[in-house]
């Protein structure tokens, strides 16, 4: 019986449920750390009064700018200081930073400082970054505020768009987005008395990572650093690059010589965490006669803010762009320009999805508005557009393994009865009042990508490999140690369902070690959808090997031939026969009586492995059905389907959970969450009054069915998911949004779609010609 | 006149948490939440926001939900506060609640879920046969980031339901 592909319940869970879990909040016993934070978005730090460390404390210890590095002529690269020296450059930019005994004391510390900062004109936000003339972030560094920018073109692109039938122009914007975990961020250091190692608990996604670079920032031996990340309430890649706060407890906790703690509040984390998302597409599609997308031409700009994230960098979510904006589907001819542009707002780091979620969002409206232009149906014009030979070749040169775009959306169609919709929206339309609407969104989830992809980045520091480090004791329990660093997802239950296959043994005597340094091998943690590949697939790799070191030990115990050891049920028995001996004895005797092992052969089971693959793509079809109220511009959501191929399935039930989630954020992102700036660069939504994540109201259940195309991109067969809820739900409802209303003639192509956006598009409709204003160009 | 206590001057607290007496010195102005976690050391009770939104501070009050992060714990004294780490049994029993949690994935990172726990008792508690849309309503009180809220709406309506038959 395999334990793969089974729902078991996680062992997570036992200790989470009883409110005995470890978040970093919890750990207690520290003095606490407040960080005052710039009022201003753009200004010269003339001062700092009061009881407060600066960057002039930070810099008289020796301790080191944060360098974010790609290795891009068309890079801007600056060093970060942990504080604010001389300049700030967003609200809530941290400039000191006080210690007081309780919370409390250090608020009220907090507020005796007083910041002398004489403010400047600040660019507030993309359109105002670009814009000739405007304030610049980093006047000492660059000429303006584009700080990356990249830009490719396959040879014929300009005369493929030329000679196109049709020419589809598309401008999609993004709001700025937060991924709000629902811990914020936080950390906790104690430097020991006597030798002087510290620890640092932190709610972040690679320890192994963050302890480098703490240790290359305050000039410490790693060793002399250990990281843990214990229970992280949620992080959905705000808590991958390295917090300056993060860093700044640990110098404080070997400065003071007493435990110091950080507990990021709520109002710190929408200001001055990381935002995400806010981007602008100006797509330009060449359709030849059968609506095939041919050419295709982008121009992406992202709001990255004042600083780049590290290691990730700020070039993350245009580059992303640039690479991947293809997406599912196939056209010949290719080219687009993305750049990177820092303004007065807070720093840029990737969230769920990072770029996808956009690009998606301009993918499907493009297919969207070119079915309209065609008058076809927007399933027949993805039918003719979609992958559908493997493994395809991307113009940006990326390979698409084998997918199921195409079977996914005839499935997810299927299970909607487009037909009986189309029925009832006729009806609707004729009754008035609240329109239903449906979006088509079919997308491509890059994920499990090891180190030849991260190289092709050209960060200064290249992530990439998962090791792994598998020993079983004496008694038979299995020990796995990842450098992988799961904070949710259930990736240690997966994983114990991985080795109890391999093994032969039950997943509940399987112990996983994660998050902590001193007890883990080196890896890159947990972010970009890759632990189930990567983490799993090493875990794979060493369990063969650690069965096979129990397979010789059976043949040599049993006398039979190591070929002919079988291991299941918790025991090694020699093929077609009853013969066999309990793995736990293999286990006592690997370890105590080691004069029973083949000749030459040393104590111990242990084996380690580790996994590094080019990656592997998942694909998925949402299909969203939503009611849109045109007077009011309220939306609300109907019914969600979700057609996904994450390849082979270790926990059907954890992968749910996760497609669930994500679309759960995806329809947020689309409908209700954005951070919002005034002209100033003041940050209006500092509360979850103002930021609105969803509550249950907001969120239908989701309708789930699975395809598993098995990949040879991935050992286990496993693609990741992480992701693809996020990436897909944003194209769903605003194609669903503008399905709604299309008989008004709208065409809403900014999320989040607010009743507000909604209204405005409804009345821009009624204003104007029916053709509507964003798809412009002639059909030709 | 009566005397008022300056804030922040600690004064004696005396609060029945699930069945015991704490007998802490706490500030007025330190929240139920703040002295659940640090004077009590229930820790099982989490902060998400402090705005009272998000609802992961939620604990029940002579059995009714509410949020221990708008609440001065001076303002708790006399009434029986219940936490997640009084959920199980004293034999670590899981609570029905906590099993439906667990058997239905209502729960990943698990920083929302002692909220949801002590949210859904309350409801179930004061009303054992509430309909499905009251009860989507009621949940709506608190924020996941992780579900989706599908598993959790499922868990506790099997709850609601076992109860039932």
């Amino acid at each position: 019986m395999s334990w793969v592909g089974r729902s078991i319940r996680r062992v997570e869970d036992p200790t989470l449920l009883r409110g005995a879990g470890m978040f970093v909040g919890d750990i207690g016993g520290a003095a606490a750390v407040r960080f005052v934070r710039s009022p201003v978005a753009s200004g010269l730090v003339r001062a700092v009064r009061g009881p407060a460390y600066t960057i002039a404390d930070l810099d008289a210890d020796g301790v080191g700018d944060i360098e974010a590095v790609l290795h891009r002529p068309d890079y801007v690269r600056l060093a970060q200081p942990l504080l604010a020296r001389e300049r700030v450059r967003y609200v809530g930019e941290p400039v000191a930073v006080v210690v007081g005994a309780t919370a409390a004391e250090a608020e009220d510390l907090a507020e005796q400082v007083e910041l002398d900062i004489e403010p400047l004109p600040a660019a507030v936000g993309l359109e105002a970054a670009l814009a000739p003339g405007a304030p610049l972030v980093h006047p000492d560094e660059s000429e303006s505020n584009v700080m990356v920018a990249g830009e490719m073109a396959t040879p014929e692109l300009a005369e493929a768009l030329e000679r196109a039938h049709a020419i589809v122009e598309l401008e999609i914007t993004s709001g700025r987005q937060a991924a709000l975990p629902l811990e914020a961020r936080g950390s906790h250091a104690v430097t020991e008395r006597f030798g002087g190692r510290t620890t640092l608990h932190a709610s972040i996604q690679a320890p192994h990572m963050i302890r480098t670079v703490i240790c290359d920032l305050l000039g410490m031996p790693e060793a002399d650093l250990r990281v843990v990340a214990p229970d992280v309430g949620g992080a959905f890649g705000q808590k991958l690059p390295l917090a300056r706060e993060d860093a700044i407890v640990v110098w404080l906790s070997r400065r003071l010589g007493r435990p110091v703690a950080w507990i990021e509040d709520r109002s710190e984390n929408l200001m001055a965490s990381w935002h995400s998302r806010e981007q602008r597409y100006r797509l330009r599609a060449g359709f030849d006669e059968t609506a095939h997308l041919e050419a295709l031409q982008a121009d992406v700009a992202a709001n990255v803010g004042a600083w780049p994230c590290y290691p990730i960098t700020w070039g993350v979510e245009p580059l992303m762009a640039l690479a991947e904006l293809p997406g599912p589907y196939t056209p010949e001819h290719y080219g687009a320009r993305s750049r990177g542009v820092a303004s007065h707002t807070c720093p840029m780091s990737p969230y769920r999805g990072v770029s996808r979620p956009v690009i998606t969002l301009a993918l499907e409206r493009l297919m969207d508005v070119a079915a309209a232009r065609f008058g076809i149906d927007p399933v027949e014009i993805r039918r003719r557009n979609l992958q559908s030979d493997f493994p395809h070749i991307s113009p940006t040169g990326l390979r698409h393994d084998e997918g199921t775009y195409r079977e996914a959306m005839e499935l997810a169609v299927g299970r909607v009865d487009l037909g009986a919709f189309r029925a009832r929206q006729h009806a609707a339309r004729a009754a008035g009042g609240p329109q239903p609407g449906i979006g088509i969104c079919t997308f491509s989830e890059r994920t499990g990508y090891g180190t030849p992809a991260f190289a092709a980045r050209a960060m200064g520091v290249t992530p990439g490999f998962e090791n792994v480090e598998m020993s079983m004791d004496p008694s038979g329990y299995v020990t796995l140690g990842i450098g992988a660093s799961p904070h949710g997802q259930g990736l240690e239950t997966a994983l114990s369902q991985i080795v109890a296959d391999e093994l032969g043994t039950d997943p509940g005597r399987v112990r996983v070690v994660a998050s902590d340094t001193d007890r883990t091998p080196y890896g890159w943690g947990s972010f970009a959808s890759r632990a189930m590949v990567l983490a799993g697939g090493a875990t794979y790799l060493a369990a063969q090997k650690l069965a096979a070191q129990l397979g010789s030990l059976a043949a040599e115990v049993l006398e039979a031939a190591a070929d002919d050891i079988v291991l299941a049920d918790g025991r090694a028995t020699v093929a077609g026969t009853s013969v066999g001996v309990e793995i736990a004895e293999l286990a006592r005797i690997a370890h105590h009586h080691t004069q029973r092992l083949p000749a030459g052969a040393t104590g111990g089971l242990s084996a380690q492995a580790g996994y590094d693959p080019a990656g592997t793509f998942s694909n998925a079809c949402h299909v969203a059905e939503v009611e849109v109220d045109p007077e009011t511009g309220g939306v609300s959501m109907r019914r969600f389907v979700v057609v996904e191929d994450a390849g082979r399935l270790v926990n059907p039930m954890i992968a749910d959970g996760q497609i669930r989630g994500g679309v759960a954020q995806g329809i947020a992102n689309a409908l209700l969450e954005e951070v919002v700036y005034d002209g100033d660069g003041n940050i209006l939504t500092t509360s979850l009054m103002d930021y609105l994540p969803p509550t249950v109201a907001e969120i239908p259940d989701i309708e789930i069915l699975h395809l598993e195309t098995l990949t040879d991109a991935s050992v286990t067969g496993a693609k990741g998911l992480g992701e693809g809820g996020t990436i897909g739900a944003p194209a769903a409802v605003l194609g669903a949004v503008n399905d709604a209303l299309s008989h008004l003639g709208v065409e809403l192509n900014e999320m989040p779609a607010t009743p507000e956006r909604v209204r405005a598009a409804v009345r821009a409709a009624a204003g104007s010609a029916p053709a509507g204003s964003a798809a412009g160009g002639p059909s030709r | 006149m009566t005397e008022i206590s300056p804030p922040d001057v600690a004064v004696p607290v005396v609060l029945a948490v699930n069945g015991t007496d704490y007998r802490v010195a706490a500030e007025p102005r330190k929240t139920l939440a703040d002295v659940l976690r640090e004077d009590c050391g229930l820790t099982g009770t989490h902060l998400g926001c402090e705005h009272g939104v998000c609802g992961a501070c939620t604990v029940l009050m002579d059995g009714e939900p509410v949020r221990s992060c708008l609440l001065f714990a001076v303002q708790a004294q006399g009434a029986e506060i219940r936490t997640v780490e009084g959920l199980a049994d004293a034999d670590g029993t899981l609570h029905p609640l906590q099993e439906a949690f667990w058997r239905h994935h209502g729960l990943q990172c698990g920083f929302c879920t002692p909220g949801f726990l002590m949210l859904s008792a309350g409801v179930l508690e004061s009303r054992p046969d509430i309909g499905d849309d009251e009860l989507r309503e009621a949940l709506s009180s608190n924020l996941c980031r992780c579900t989706g809220y599908q598993t959790i709406v499922e868990a506790v309506r099997s709850v609601r339901d076992a109860a039932g038959a």
